[in-house]
Order: structure tokens, then sequence, then C-alpha cells
């Protein structure tokens, strides 16, 4: 018999810093991303944008393109008119851009042709005319009657003026807590919006067969949102798609939702009978978006004598840009989690999303909740300032229970929040510090809750969330299938150590077949931070399921009751007489012998009783919620205005770290994101146009502006989750941006009220030009 | 076809191997070696010489592909990924990368990679400041760079120890 599997060197995989399984192909650019894919007879695509923020398209004629040398077809809106969305209720984008644009680089017409240059140089011939109408750019506009000259965005809504969508919930007796309050804060905060910016550009490639199968490849976080939208839209039987997502070269939430360049290169090579590639250019990830909302922020919060919190209200303007998106659950989420970290007397929200004539807005790590954050944990600040309380332990003293109920009904189990507070704390001196720093040196706290993926699927099912399947080789070699998508943060990994761990073998001997609609069982994607909590779960039942055979034929050959198995170390071994065992090997083939072929399945649902029951309950739940909490210290140049990050100490409850060397990845990337959101990263418009669409003018932080991130992992025991682990992809952003902001604070005596925190709003507030932000009483915030 | 002049025919040396084929005379160094030689390892962000991905050693030079002719390549030794690691034995920057996690989603890891191995021929024992600044041309999203910095350290202490015997 050959040399069968590797006896592990440590007991548990659970807990070790193993570099991880798709490390190997990624630093020997072995890894194949979606843009490395090449087909034989490939032809190349391009669309054609719009140069118009809003106008009416009156005709297309690409004649003149079709004869292009090299160009093999064209197409505009009328050749794929389904509409599409990521929610079911907001179905309203199509590949190509039908009777009217609705933002700067919208897709109108899409071509291909033999090679990208002749694609391009044909798109150059498409004659376009256009009306232009009158341009909506910010949510004032927005929230404005539309006047003569103008139309709505989209004329077809019921919603008054440029109102997309509008949440109104009260938990609680507002008006007895703000009576009983002993003073009400309240502040107007406005967060700018941002991208991505994922270094990978997005790319797909479809091949159509002759037998009618479509496969597409596609950077996509979501390859099971993908495989639903392309069914529909190019009406095919979604059993002839099979959706495969390679690795992806980042992804932060901006390639959670199928978009236009995924369904044209799979129309174009139906229409060719070739495989067809797009790849976008870094300006036309710019404009495909899906970044970040530009939000204002009221808040009101009335507090007790003793600092705890009576009653609260937030209301939220949301900048949508110009389509749906996932703009519904975005206007819940900046409402839904504030509750999550303290407990509070009563709790009302109103959130307004609208229509703006810019580049749709999405989810971003964080999605909704992280610009409410940065405006509650700064006015935190001010309360603890205004109290005389030092700011993590006023934090600690109002943080919610573990195993409680939030005001807005949302289950709470592990929480790991005032652990975090104090380490952050303790590690920087933060109360020795804090007010005592020399002018122009400041230190701030800050701290945050996110979801362990969201409770309720995007469209309403009964199915699992997540599915696995475990299969055992009888060379000892085991693979798991699984729907996720691997966009950096470590699902591939995620999934090997559950299924090592469960199985007590050597994490090299696992495989892991993800996100191919053909080969996986479905998991809803890489989005609010669902993948470790849910495929892991539904990965450690399949080996579960598996293993339980195992342990039987094991049982068996070691005449021991199957419960007594362990399984470790690459053996299946008696826990009572450890020198009675198996390899894993033997104790597979003898399984495979008794059971025939070996393969687990498993699947995991949320549990049910996460909310209360009313319209919106659907969005907040999660079955587990981590907590961070982070301390930032700053130098500003009072000259200059410019901010000098020295230090970001940040500690995320994650549950149990199954690989902290990821977890501490995870940690120090949200840090560093977090601080560009907080100090540069802007999507910012000028007459109509982005400003700033390349990545030297859309500033992000370099290895220059970046400290050394602290990142300290506090672990809790999730009795849900797979291993006692939760998530740590987003939550650990939030606390970031309010704890720069509330340094900034502390280091020039003066509050600025919006991001990000540019040297001249830094000067502005030393001149005392800007002090709170007055922004105007907002318009029609209810429709009839 | 496009309208497009024709190909020139020429020999680039790469990754120690003399190739021999036709390109573009407009065609980057960067389409040559991902479209032409498939050497995919080496990435693309942008495409105008802002994020540093496309990093690839030119002579000993570091250069960003994106913004290099193909042309000038000609008669010159090009490095990349994918001949970093020998006879199947990961570089030690490779392996430092790989054990401490600095490669997340793995996009900016080879312009990262040939960057700090150009640093570490020239000097085994960079300052903190010195790797930071080495590597201040190239753009990650992932990591917060805190990794990146460490695990270029700790090549370097690793090479420096095997050079020392
Ligand atoms: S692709 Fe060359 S610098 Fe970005
Ligand atoms: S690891 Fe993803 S961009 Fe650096």
């Amino acid at each position: 018999m050959g040399k069968n599997g590797a006896a592990p060197s440590q007991a548990h995989v659970v807990g070790a810093s193993l570099p991880r399984i798709d490390g190997y192909a990624k630093v020997t650019g072995a890894a194949i991303f979606a843009d490395d894919i090449a087909l034989p007879r490939m032809l190349f695509g391009k669309l054609l944008r719009s140069p118009h923020a809003h106008a009416r398209i009156l005709s297309i004629d690409y004649e003149r393109a079709l004869r292009h040398p090299g160009v093999v077809a064209v197409a505009v809106g009328g050749d794929l008119p389904a509409r599409y969305g990521i929610l079911p209720s907001a179905q309203d984008e199509t590949v190509f851009a039908i009777d009217k644009v609705r933002y700067v680089g919208e897709p109108v017409a899409g071509i291909v042709a033999e090679d990208e240059l002749a694609a391009q140089q044909a798109a150059a011939l498409i004659e376009v005319r256009y009306e232009t109408l009158p341009s909506v750019m910010s949510i004032d506009e927005a929230l404005l009657e539309v006047d003569g000259s103008g139309e709505k965005i989209h004329p077809e809504s019921r919603k008054a003026n440029n109102v997309h969508k509008e949440v109104h919930l009260t938990f609680g007796d507002l008006d007895a807590g703000f009576a009983a309050a002993e003073r009400i804060f309240d502040d107007e905060y406005f967060f700018e919006g941002n991208t991505h910016a994922a270094l990978e550009e997005h790319s797909a490639i479809a091949s159509f067969g002759a037998d009618g199968k479509l496969t597409l490849w596609s950077s996509t976080q979501t390859p099971h949102y993908l495989h639903r939208v392309a069914a529909s839209v190019l009406d095919l039987p979604a059993s002839r798609i099979r959706i495969i997502a390679p690795p992806v070269g980042g992804g932060f939430g901006g390639k959670t939702e199928p978009v236009a360049h995924e369904l044209a290169a799979a129309h174009f090579s139906r229409k060719t009978g070739r495989p067809v590639k797009f790849t976008l250019s870094r300006e036309e990830v710019f404009y495909t978006h899906r970044g970040r909302h530009p939000v204002r922020i009221h808040l009101q919060t009335g507090i007790r004598s003793d600092g705890s919190i009576a009653a609260c209200r937030l209301q939220t303007w949301l900048d949508g840009g110009g389509y749906g998106s996932y703009g519904v659950a975005t206007t819940y989420y900046t409402g839904a989690l504030l509750p999550v970290t303290y407990k509070m007397g009563a709790y009302a929200f109103d959130g307004c999303r609208v229509y703006t004539n810019k580049p749709p807005c999405g989810p971003k790590r964080g999605h909704g909740t992280t610009q409410p954050r940065y405006a509650f944990e700064s006015q935190l600040d001010e309360i603890a300032n205004a109290l005389g309380l030092d700011a993590g332990a006023y934090r600690a003293a109002i943080a919610i229970d573990p195993y409680s109920r939030t005001i807005n009904h949302l289950r709470v189990t592990s929480c790991g929040m005032r652990e975090a507070l104090s380490a952050v704390a303790e590690r920087t001196d933060y109360s020795e510090k804090h007010g005592k720093l020399a002018p122009g040196r400041g230190i701030g706290l800050a701290a945050s809750a996110y979801l362990c993926g969201a409770g309720l699927p995007i469209y309403w099912n009964p199915m699992p969330h997540s599915g696995a399947i475990v299969k055992v080789d009888r060379g000892g070699g085991v693979t798991v299938f699984c729907g996720t998508s691997d966009c950096g943060q470590g699902s591939q990994n995620m999934l090997a150590v559950i299924v090592a761990e469960t199985l007590g073998i050597d994490i090299l001997d696992v495989s892991v077949c993800a996100g191919d609609t053909d080969l996986t069982p479905v998991d809803l994607g890489s989005y609010s931070s669902r993948v470790t909590f849910m495929a892991g779960n539904a990965a450690r039942s399949a080996a579960l399921d598996v293993r339980e055979r195992i342990a039987a034929a094991a049982g068996a050959e070691l005449n021991i009751a199957p419960d007594r198995c362990v399984f470790e170390r690459g053996r299946v071994f008696d826990r009572d007489e450890p020198e009675r065992a198996l390899s894993f090997v033997d104790a597979a083939r003898a399984a495979e012998a008794s059971f025939g072929t070996l393969a687990g399945v498993g699947s995991y649902t949320p549990p049910e009783d996460l909310h209360g029951d009313f319209k919106g309950s659907g969005v907040g739940p999660s079955p587990a919620y981590s907590y961070s909490a982070c301390v930032a210290e700053v130098e500003v140049d009072f000259e200059t205005g410019e901010i000098r990050v020295e230090r970001i100490v940040l500690a995320h409850d994650c549950g149990r770290a199954l690989n902290p060397a990821i977890v501490e990845g995870q940690i120090e990337g949200s840090a560093y994101m977090g601080m560009g959101e907080a100090l540069m990263e802007e999507s910012a418009f000028r007459n109509d146009l982005h400003r700033i669409p390349n990545l030297l003018d859309y500033k992000t932080p370099t290895i220059l502006d970046t400290p050394r991130i602290e990142a300290i992992v506090i672990e809790t025991e999730e009795r849900e989750g797979p291993y006692g682990a939760k998530e740590a992809g987003e939550g650990p952003l939030n606390p970031v941006i309010p704890a720069i902001a509330n340094a900034v604070a502390d280091a020039i005596g003066a509050r600025i009220y919006a991001t990000p925190i540019t040297p001249e709003r830094v000067l502005q507030a030393l001149d005392g030009t800007t002090g709170k932000l007055r922004l105007r009483a907002p318009v029609a915030t209810r429709t009839a | 076809m496009s309208i497009a002049p024709s190909k020139i025919l020429a020999t680039l040396r790469v990754n120690g191997r003399d190739v021999t084929l036709a390109f573009h005379p407009h065609a980057t160094l960067l389409e040559v070696l991902r479209e032409e030689l498939r050497l995919t390892g080496t990435k693309h962000g942008c495409e105008l010489g802002q994020c540093g991905a496309c990093t690839v050693i030119l002579d000993g030079t570091p250069v960003l592909s994106c913004l290099t002719l193909a042309a000038d390549a000609i008669g010159r030794s090009v490095e990349t990924v994918e001949g970093l690691a020998v006879d199947g034995t990961l570089h030690p920057v490779q392996r430092a990368f790989l054990e401490l996690g600095a490669a997340q989603c793995g996009y900016c890891t080879p312009g990262f990679l040939n960057a700090a191995v150009h640093l570490l021929e020239k000097n085994l024992e960079p300052s903190e400041a010195e790797i930071r600044d080495a590597l201040a041309g190239h753009l990650c999203r992932c990591t917060g760079y805190t990794k990146i910095v460490e695990a270029v350290a700790l090549a370097g202490r690793r090479m420096r120890a095997a050079a020392n015997g």
C-alpha cells in the first residue's frame, strides 16, 4: 500500500496560525483570478458608458461600429430588456440603459471584437443622441420637489420627489424617555461616500456551449445571486448555467451584486458561440461602485444623570445614487445595529434613501452601520467629556449584556465588548492620556458591534443559507464542497480548518472546492460577514456526518463503541485506551468497505427567534454579533492641518479564533481601511462628474501613511458558532473611524462633524468656522 | 482585426530563458507577459502606474510593467513572480509572506514580492523605515501593510542567517 495521508504535527488545527491553504498559490503567482483565464477563440468586450448624469436616450446608431474591422457583435438596451436588481424589491436596472441614463458611466451599449483594441476603437464609433435632463447630485436636491424642467430619476416611483425608501421605527416610549433625560445631546453629522477600490478590477468570462449550457467565471463575492440573476436576465433555466467564482482579488462588498459586464459577457457568448471576456478598467470600477453611501445623520440622545441612555433618536438620509442596489437593506442597516452595543430606554429610527445621478451605492465593509456608528461614538465621546467620565469606563457601564435582547428585539448571545474596551484602554494608557496630551496630540476611543451573517436571506425562502459536502477519498484525502467565494478573507482556509479539526487530519490533506454552482451546494455569498458562521457550521455538520460512519467502522475494527473514537493527529483511537488505534486512512477504508462511497452533507439555517415581529425586522438580526473597540492616537499639524495617525490599537471579539493570524490580518486590514475612510477616502463629484476615478487621486493610505497596527484578538465562546467562532471580516472597521475622529477632537479641542477629516476641515475647525454641522431642515421626509 | 500597426518579432530573456515572440510595438510589457507568455502571476490594478501590482524586475531594477513597452525590454532580462521559487522551493520572501499571512487576496502580492526581493538583494538588514520606503509605490487594500512589513523583515533575518552560514 502506498503512503496515504500525513500525520499532522499538532493535535488541533483550530487555534493554530498555520499558513492559509490557498497562500501557496498566492505567493507563487499560480492563483488563477478571473482575468487570468483565457479560452481558445475568446472575444473581448467593451462597454460604452454614458457621458451624462441624467439624460434621455433619443437614438443609438451602431452601424459604423459593427463594420469596424474585428468587431463581431454589438448590443444595446433592447437586446437584453429584462430588469434585475439584487433585492426583489428593487428590480430597476437593465444590462444596457433603456430610454434614459441615470449616472455618468452607466453602460449604454456593448461591443465584442477579436481583440481589446478593436472593441475600444469601435466603441468610439457608436453614436448615441441624448437629451440631457437636470441632474440631481445631492441629498438636499433629491428631497426638493421636482420642478417643471426636471423629471424624477425614476419617474415610475410612487414616492415623492426622488425618495427611494423610507423607514420609521420606534421601540419603547420615546417621549417618556426624553422627558426622563437630564440632558439631551443633539448633533448632526455627515459621512461622505467612498468606495472599495479592491485591487483587482472586475472581470467576467462567459462560455456558452453548443449544448445550450453557459459557464460564467466572474470575480464575484456572491456566485449564487449571480446564478439567479443570470437565469432571469438571460431567460435561461438556472439548471443550464454554471457560475464559477475564482479567487477574488479583494471585494469589501464591491463584488456582491450582479452588474452589467457579467451579464453582457454571457449574452455575447450565447450570441456569438464563442467565449467572451469583459475586464473593467480602473475608471470603470469607480463607475460600477456600489460603495459606501454618503449619509447625513441627525442624532438626539437623552442621558439620565448617571449617564445611561434614556432615549435615542436617529435620523439618516442616504444618497443612493442612480439605482436601488442593496439600498433598502442599507437604509435599515443605518438604524438596526446602534442598539446592539448599548442599553437604551427607548429608540426611534427614521431612515430615508434618495436617488441621485451618481453611480449606485451599495454595501461596503460594515454595510450601512459604519456611518451611524461614527456619529454615535462621536457623540458618546462628547457625552463622556461633558459628564466628566472616562470614555472607556462609560461605555463599559452602559454596554449591552451577553445573552440579552436589544431595545429593537435583537437576540444577543456572546459579547466581548467590555473585554475589548479594557484591552485597548489598558494597552494605550488611554485614561492617563486623554485630555492630557500636548496640544496637537490626541487620543480617541470607540466601540462597535457587527453581524455574523444576516439572519434572513436576500430573497425569501425557507432553505439553508449554506450547505457543504465532505467527501473522503480512500487515499485519505478529504474534499469539502461549499458554494463560498474567497475574496481574501480566508474562507477556503476556514473550511479546511473546520474539516481538518473535525476529522483530526492534516490541513493539507483537505482540498476545498468552492464557488462553483455545478459542484458545490449553495452558500449565499461573502457578505454580511456570514461565511465563517454559516458555511463553517455547514462544513462542520457535513464532516460530522461522514465522521459518524468512519467512527462506526473504526469502532467495529477496534472493538469499541463508536462514541469512544477520537479523531486526532491522523488517527482514530480509543478515548480510554489511546494505543488502540487505526490510521485515519485505514478507518476511512473500513468505512468505505462497510458503507460505500464516503461523503457527508451538512447545512446551516439560522434560528428563527433572532428578532421581533414588525415590518423591517428582517434586517439586523444575526445568529451572533461580534464586538470591537479601538484606540487611535494622532498628531495634528496646526500649520497645515495634516493628521498623522501614530497608533491604532484594535481589539476584536471574534468568538474563537480559528486561525489567529488570519483574524489579526482582518483586524489590521480593517484598521487601515477605516483610517482611509476617516481621513482621505471620498467619492467626490463636480459638475456631474466623478472627480477622481483613479487610484492616485482617490487617495488611500499607503504603507507610509499607515502605522503598525496592533491587533488584539478577544476570544469569547460563541455556543452556536463553529468551534465557537464568530466573524472578523467587517466588524473591526467600524470603531476605527470614530476613534480617529475622537482623537482629532482631543488633539485640536474642536470637533469636526464630517468625514473625511481633511487638513482643510482641520484648519477650518481651528479657525472656528465650522463648529457644529448645521444642516438645513430636511424637506418632506414622510411621503403621503 | 483592429486597425493596428503590424507586430514585431523579438527576443526577451524571461526568468532566465530566452523567448522569441511577436507583439505590437505599442504593447506593454504587462500585456506581453500576461497575454502572450501567459505569465499571469503579474497583476494589474490600474494600468496607469498608480498601484504597483504589475511590478517586475527589468535588468535588476523594479519597473511598472504597465508603463513599460515590451519593445523596451527586447534583449533584456525580465523577472516575474513565477521565477522567484527555485526548483519548487519558495524564496525566503515568499515563505515569510505565506507564514505570516501577508497575502490575503494575494492580488497585490506579486508586486510586493518583487519589490521586497529587490530591496533585500541590496540590503539584508533594512530598518522598518527602509522597508516602508521601498514598498511605498505599492497599494494593498487587504492587509493594512502590517504583516507585509513583518514578512520582509523576517525574510531578511533568515537570509542573513543563511548567508552567515
Ligand atoms: S497596473 Fe501598473 S501600476 Fe497599477
Ligand atoms: S492582499 Fe489583497 S490587495 Fe494586498
